[in-house]
């Protein structure tokens, strides 16, 4: 079982790797649409690419109003 | 090859490949339709020549994002209201009767999805004998935010092929799933890596393509039909529901957004 400190990591880290950010660049309480800037359907992307590379399944709705990794981590995080 | 303003055809050894290219999402609108409406009048003679046909996306966003919203908004908002709901009820029916022609075509159909599989593109996916996708992909049906329900036949045909709880959660929720997800529920057939859609249906048609064609299409007829039935009701309820307040503050609402696809998270 992963931290929620592991979770959080690997989040910042396929999400600075996908989207050509420096790591360095991303903290858990920024915005990821401001710090990635990415729309809707990039954010959509990217949680497809979570849900693959956590190997779980993470409804859409779960997310409406997130915006930062730290919240977005601990969705995730509940289900694992 | 015919090239459209929306879509594109060609014939080649055999296998029909139907690309849809109109930017930003491939959203069906009455462009779309009436070069489907052509697609389908040639496929008639295509098809005596075919064993299959595939459908896919030139487009980066996905396969299809469904119906034009705005151009549906627009239009109600210049006619009364009982014009613009015939207007919509004469749009479903053509639809229609363009997603039966592909559904019931003697050929085996083949949908090489990625990205955005929404809505009408979901029905468009699910009028194909298979569907492949890449492991980006990912479905939803989102009619119900905005008041409505699917309309181009997604319930009828996904009830047909799933079971009735599948069809409930992803009609019900309007949660979208990705394709290992729509794998397991036995939507998609194949899933495979970003970019390979397409090159995996063409490798999946050149098997098709050894077989019998009369043989094949007895196989098709015999294990797949056209619920004819409920897709009419299916439209009646769409063209009832329409009518509702709610659907044109939904339809509003999404139109005046700034946001590519504003019924997303």
């Amino acid at each position: 079982m992963k931290t929620s400190d592991q979770t959080l990591n690997e989040i910042l880290t396929l999400a600075a790797t996908h989207f050509k950010v420096p790591r360095e660049e991303l903290t858990p309480d920024d915005d990821f649409f401001k710090t990635l800037k990415i729309d809707s359907l990039q954010a959509l992307d990217l949680l497809t690419r979570l849900e693959h590379h956590f190997n779980i399944e993470l409804p859409d709705y779960e997310l409406q109003g997130v915006s930062d990794f730290r919240t977005l981590a601990s969705r995730i995080q509940a289900r694992l | 090859m015919t090239h459209g303003q929306a879509i594109s055809w060609q014939l080649a050894d055999g296998v029909i490949e139907l690309a849809l290219h109109r930017e930003p999402g491939n959203e069906i609108g009455s462009l779309t339709l009436e070069e489907l409406e052509q697609f389908v009048k040639v496929l008639k003679g295509l098809q005596r020549k075919a064993h299959a046909l595939i459908i896919h996306s030139t487009v980066k966003s996905g396969f299809c994002a469904g119906a034009d919203l705005r151009e549906l908004y627009q239009r109600s908002q210049q006619m009364q209201k009982s014009a613009a709901a015939a207007g919509v009820r004469d749009f479903l029916d053509r639809i229609h009767r363009v997603l039966n022609a592909i559904d019931a075509a003697p050929l085996t159909t083949i949908a090489a999805v990625h990205g955005v599989t929404f809505g009408g593109g979901f029905e468009l996916a699910l009028v194909c004998d298979l569907i492949i996708a890449n492991k980006m992909a990912r479905f939803c049906f989102p009619e119900l935010r905005l008041g409505l329900i699917p309309g181009f036949g997604g319930i009828p045909r996904l009830k047909r092929d799933l079971g009735n709880a599948v069809v409930r959660d992803l009609l019900l929720t309007g949660r979208s799933i990705n394709a290992t997800k729509a794998q397991q529920i036995g939507l998609v057939s194949q899933v495979v890596a970003e970019g390979e859609a397409l090159r995996a249906a063409r490798a999946t048609a050149a098997q098709l393509v050894k077989f019998e064609r009369r043989t094949a299409a007895a196989a098709k007829q015999f294990i797949k039909p056209i619920p004819y039935e409920e897709l009419r009701r299916e439209i009646d309820i769409f063209c009832d529901l329409f009518t509702q307040p709610a659907v044109e503050a939904g339809l509003k609402k999404f139109v005046e957004s700034a946001d590519l696809q504003p019924y997303l998270p």
